[in-house]
């Protein structure tokens, strides 16, 4: 049936669902389509370095086209995301012709066009149920949010929270990008998401897109890393992770879910110009499969291309290989090893073993990014990532005015 | 993997509370689509959006055969699973019925 069927028959009958997956698929579980680089925040960590509409975005025809293509393979739901999706003014027909052609969508919003009139169409039968809705809260104090996403985003997250609610939308979910930050304010986002029927989403901090400027600040600490896994392991029935801390799972037991990587074995990304990445966490030219507008459809960059092809070949795992952890650890993210300019067949640089710590201070060369729709001059919404904090105890205040360099008096500077 | 589904593994590692047994008569849920993959089938329940993954090809094919088959067994041996492994295969339907990807047949349910 498909152009990989010889890999089939070579490929080994059995085994587990994970060795399975790490051959590849006929076709993603796990879809992310970026309809758009336009947003209206700033956010420090951008995944995908948003900002500025590229001129070469899908048209609404095209991306009817992909939604047809995706409805044909069997693709039952897609991950939207951006940049801010529900900017681009096709984005409800968008929507509606995905839940009409048997194509579930999730999305990810900041909530900024989530009107009270657009919670009632979500929450409507139009939209049958097969649509998700992901506000994005990195923070659950205005205080620790913002300073990430920037000014006034915890409000217009709550509003679209209430709206959702209010609206009769069930099961909203909150999704929180783990910091430095807001480790400590688990239990507060937890009480966030009952407060409005949602439920909580946590997923994990790579240094993707903008994320790498500001990784070493907001990645958490060795400890925090603990803390996260202990909290995981003891409300796991109740939130979602997108799998997505399976390095985690090296403390001990492996956490519920998928581990391993999916990029470009079950995982993939669709970004706003038709650009097919190995992974939304990974939009480098190094990952870069194909277009599905040059290169003959999304099918066939998804089951013909030399990358995906490499990536479901068996891997070495290097240093990885001799860690009792490595079955449940597979060695953790490929996008967070290439970002912070280790080895891809080395330890996850926030290894919980601690093999990561030592990579990062060996010799590395963090790659450049290759794309970048950052906005060139900030706009109001940019976060201003200033911590005030008190003047150290030990503080000694300067006894006199600095001294000029151009001072000409000889004695300028000296003190008796 | 990152943002997978809830997905739920056909790992059979917990016993089902719904019972298929080979004489009766089963069918794939309307609801559930069936994804032909390398390793058998995904299946997508389009009512409460649970994945299971068939990790068979055989089950695939005994699933599919269900609704024209009088019942299971006949099923199993039209798809010519030796009898040695209906025991397990009744097992992972039972896991797929209490998924609610198949229906039983039998008046009075669904
Ligand atoms: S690169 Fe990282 S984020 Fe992407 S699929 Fe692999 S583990 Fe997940
Ligand atoms: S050494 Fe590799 S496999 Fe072991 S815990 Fe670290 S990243 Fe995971």
């Amino acid at each position: 049936m498909t152009i990989t069927a010889p890999a089939h028959d070579a490929r080994p009958k059995g085994g587990s669902l994970v060795d399975q997956f790490e051959l590849g698929l006929d076709a993603p579980i796990c879809l992310t389509w970026e309809l758009t680089y336009a947003c209206n925040l700033e956010c420090a960590h951008c995944l995908s370095s948003s900002g500025r509409r590229d001129p070469r975005e899908l048209s609404t025809q095209q991306c009817e086209a992909v939604i047809d293509e995706l409805q044909r393979m069997q693709v039952f739901y897609v991950n939207i995301g951006g940049g801010e999706p529900t900017i681009r003014p096709d984005f409800w027909h968008l929507l509606q012709y995905a839940v009409d052609h048997e194509v579930g969508v999730k999305f990810s919003t900041n909530g900024v066009r989530l009107t009270p009139e657009r919670a009632g169409f979500l929450a409507s039968p139009a939209c049958n149920g097969y649509v998700d809705v992901q506000i994005s809260l990195d923070g659950a104090t205005a205080e620790v949010n913002d300073y990430v996403r920037g000014p006034g985003s915890y409000d217009t997250a709550l509003a679209a929270l209430k709206n959702l609610q209010d609206a009769g939308f069930k099961d909203a979910k909150i999704s929180v990008v783990c910091t430095r930050q807001n480790i400590g304010q688990l239990d507060e986002f937890k009480a966030l998401a009952d407060h409005y029927g949602a439920t909580l989403r946590l997923t994990r901090l790579r240094p993707s897109g903008r994320g790498a400027d500001v990784w070493d600040e907001l990645h958490p600490l060795p400890e925090q890393q603990r803390e996260l896994y202990d909290w995981l392991m003891a409300h796991g029935e109740d939130v979602l992770t997108g799998d997505s801390f399976f390095h985690l799972a090296a403390f001990g037991e492996a956490l519920p879910g998928l581990n391993l990587c999916g990029a470009g074995r079950v995982v993939c990304l669709i970004d706003p110009i038709g650009d097919v990445y190995a992974c939304p966490f990974a939009i480098h030219d190094n990952f870069l499969a194909g277009n599905l507008l040059a290169d003959g459809g999304f099918r066939e960059v998804w089951q013909t291309s030399q990358l995906f092809q490499e990536l479901r070949a068996p891997q070495t795992s290097g240093a990885c290989t001799k860690c009792e952890f490595f079955d449940s650890c597979r060695g953790g993210c490929m996008a967070a090893k290439f970002f912070t300019g280790l080895p891809m067949d080395g330890p996850d640089p926030e290894c919980v073993q601690g093999y990561g710590e030592s990579a990062l201070a060996a010799d590395r060369s963090i790659p450049a990014a290759s794309q970048d729709h950052s906005r060139t001059a900030p706009g109001r919404n940019q976060p201003v990532m200033l911590t005030l904090t008190r003047r150290p105890d030990d503080f000694t205040p300067p006894t006199s005015a600095p001294v000029s360099a151009c001072a000409e008096n000889p004695l300028a500077g000296f003190t008796p | 993997m990152s943002t997978a589904a809830t997905a739920t593994v056909l790992e059979a590692d917990h016993a089902p509370r719904v019972e298929v047994r080979l004489e009766d008569g089963w069918r794939l849920n309307p609801k559930v689509a069936l994804r032909p993959e390398p390793f058998g089938a995904l299946a997508y329940h389009f009512g409460n959006r649970r994945l299971s993954f068939l990790r068979r090809p055989e089950l695939v094919t005994v699933v599919r055969a269900l609704a024209g088959a009088p019942d299971v067994r006949t099923a199993l041996a039209d798809a010519g699973v030796p009898e040695a492994q209906w025991a397990a295969f009744v097992g992972a339907l039972s896991t797929l019925a209490e998924s609610d990807m198949i229906h039983s047949r039998k008046e009075g349910q669904q």
